[in-house]
């Protein structure tokens, strides 16, 4: 309990130091951001509105109190380019981000899993060095990169997949789920890789424990002791990498959803980039930021849960 | 099995060794100016006068990909200076003090790890505008939360140990312990994560120069080459090919030396 709390506690000194550095971070923009977004031709009178109407005339403190309690409120002033308040337009892209994050993270739990396992039960033959080199090269492609060779296989050459775009769950779901096959492959490609061999450290770490020599020497067989015994051990160590690998997956969607056009998060931060929509930007930001923190939070207690031996040390 | 652990070692060094050679020779040579442009061989596959073709203006792809070798090179290069620095200053005082200072210098990287790798780049490039500079600059801070996290463990493991307490006993200064002392005897975990480092900042570079925020002409960049290159995926594939090789390359030599060298330390 007591570590519980400590924990929930850093967590909140982290979102603090989380949202001290986005404000602080827009704060340093080279010289006034309200003559920035209106332009070298604005007027006085225009530039002071806009000033007024960002809330820029304020003290510091208190536009920081405001910015934090918008964050909780959802109050965080309208979309420069859109004219509409900034969480309407995050609301219509958040679907499209969270569908194709949760599609690559079943992905990569689906095929991350068994072939870590089987990596592992083959670390002692010849071509073990060759399955390594492959999990090497998984880490190493450029996730947009194996994006275009996706497109250009399964979409140019085979047809099988649309090059770009997306369509809507509502207007045709088959081809909505089509959609999202490619671009979630292309960013699960590295976490498969990281969690295959992450899986498989952990699993020859168990191997030499003495539970499995009792276990073999008591008659179980190979097979039994892998699924009964060394799995289920390794799999908590491969959980604290978790909070890293949805991460991951997100900062993935950002350059993702620009390769295959879809009208998620990631396309809107770069879109509000080239046109300078800062309050867009900020909201953007934050809101991913304090979502990985929460994430974060959950696997921690999702992890005490599956492991009872934790609680009795805390 | 000794074999077969070298085997990366000896794959890295090989893979990074070329690249390296390809940077260093396109300092005084490549086969063709870089930016000169032959309106009439425009997307040409690989052929004897274009090893690896021309782009979308008619420019020698080889020769493009010879110069961005040294954007890449300079942009690792001063990338991990600044993320080693910071992650030495922040790590050192993290591990080897303890307490409060380190209770808040690990949620300061807490809170820089909550803003996803290439987030945060992104952030400071929206913030001013994207230059050579500001790439590396950013890419730098990206990887100061790891350098800060490997140095802090080997500073509180080295704080146990009894030369460090004999030192302290006959008075050294906190200083000394730390950067005399306990900073040598850590080198090859630094090693190690600074080949992880070079790889994870030509990866991050070519994402940002993909996304227009990195690199900005002239200077000849991978990432961005991609980025031309996507439009004619269908007309010439190995454009594409080609430069997503190189990258490939690059990341993974770097990937298999700080793997080769974390074994053959542990070895000893």
């Amino acid at each position: 309990m007591k570590r519980l709390t400590y924990k929930l506690l850093s967590s909140i000194l982290t979102l603090f130091i989380v949202t001290l550095l986005i404000f602080f971070m827009f704060q340093v923009l080279p010289g006034n951001p309200a003559q920035i977004i209106l332009g070298i031709d604005a007027d006085e009178a225009q530039i002071k509105q806009l000033e007024q109407k960002l809330g820029l005339d304020e003290p510091l403190t208190t536009r920081y109190m405001q910015w934090v309690q918008g964050i909780f409120t959802g109050d965080l002033g309208e979309s420069l380019k859109y004219q509409m308040p900034v969480i309407d337009v995050l609301k219509q892209r958040v679907p499209v981000t969270l569908a194709l994050a949760l599609s690559s993270l079943v992905l990569t739990a689906l095929l991350a899993i068994p072939l870590g396992i089987f990596i592992a039960m083959k670390q002692d033959k010849w071509y073990a060095f060759v399955l390594n080199l492959f999990t090497q090269l998984g880490i190493a492609i450029p996730s947009f990169w194996f994006g275009f060779l996706l497109i250009y296989l399964f979409g140019v050459k085979l047809g099988w997949f649309p090059t770009f775009g997306y369509t809507a769950w509502s207007e045709n779901p088959m081809q909505a789920i089509r959609s999202f096959i490619l671009p979630s492959v292309a960013i699960a490609v590295s976490n498969i890789a990281v969690v295959v061999r992450y899986l498989r450290n952990t699993i020859l770490d168990q191997t030499t424990m003495d539970y499995v020599r009792t276990a073999k020497s008591k008659g179980v067989k190979d097979h039994q002791v892998m699924s009964r015994h060394i799995v289920r051990n390794a799999f908590i160590p491969v959980l604290t990498i978790m909070g890293m690998i949805v991460a991951d997956t997100i900062a993935g969607s950002i350059i993702i959803e620009n390769v295959f056009a879809l009208p998620g998060l990631g396309s809107l931060l770069i879109q509000s980039i080239t046109s300078r929509d800062f309050p867009l930007i900020q909201a953007l930001v934050s809101y991913i930021a304090i979502f990985v923190i929460v994430i974060n939070i959950v696997i921690d207690l999702l992890y005490r849960i599956i492991d009872p031996r934790i609680k009795k040390k805390g | 099995m000794r074999v077969k652990k070298n085997l990366s070692l000896h794959i890295g060094y090989v893979l990074v060794g070329s690249l390296t050679l390809l940077m260093l020779v396109s300092l005084i040579y490549t086969p063709y100016d870089p930016n000169q442009m032959f309106p009439d061989e425009r997307l040409q596959g690989p052929s004897m006068e274009h090893w690896m073709g021309t782009d979308n203006f008619g420019r020698d792809i080889l020769s493009r990909v010879m110069e961005g070798a040294q954007t890449a090179f300079l942009i690792g290069a001063l990338s991990v200076a600044i993320g080693l620095s910071f992650g030495l200053l922040l790590g050192s005082m993290s591990g080897y003090f303890g307490g409060w200072i380190d209770e808040l210098i690990m949620r300061l990287i807490d809170a820089m790890m909550a803003l996803p790798g290439i987030l945060f780049a992104i952030v400071l490039v929206a913030v001013f505008n994207p230059s050579l500079t500001i790439t590396i600059i950013a890419i730098g801070i990206m990887s100061v939360p790891s350098f800060t996290r490997i140095i802090r463990s080997c500073f509180v493991q080295a704080k146990e140990f009894d030369y460090v307490k004999a030192s302290k006993a006959k008075g050294a200064t906190h200083v000394r312990l730390m950067y005399h002392h306990i900073l040598p005897n850590s080198l090859s975990p630094i090693i190690v994560a600074i080949t992880l480092s070079f790889s994870s900042s030509v990866l991050a570079e070519s994402g940002l120069s993909y996304l227009g925020l990195g690199v900005q002409p002239p200077f000849a960049s991978w990432g961005r080459m991609l980025k031309e290159a996507q439009p004619f995926i269908a007309a010439t594939p190995s454009y594409i090919v080609i430069v997503g090789v190189v990258i490939t390359c690059m990341v993974l030599g770097f990937n298999l030396l700080s793997d080769g060298i974390r074994d053959a330390n542990a070895r000893k």
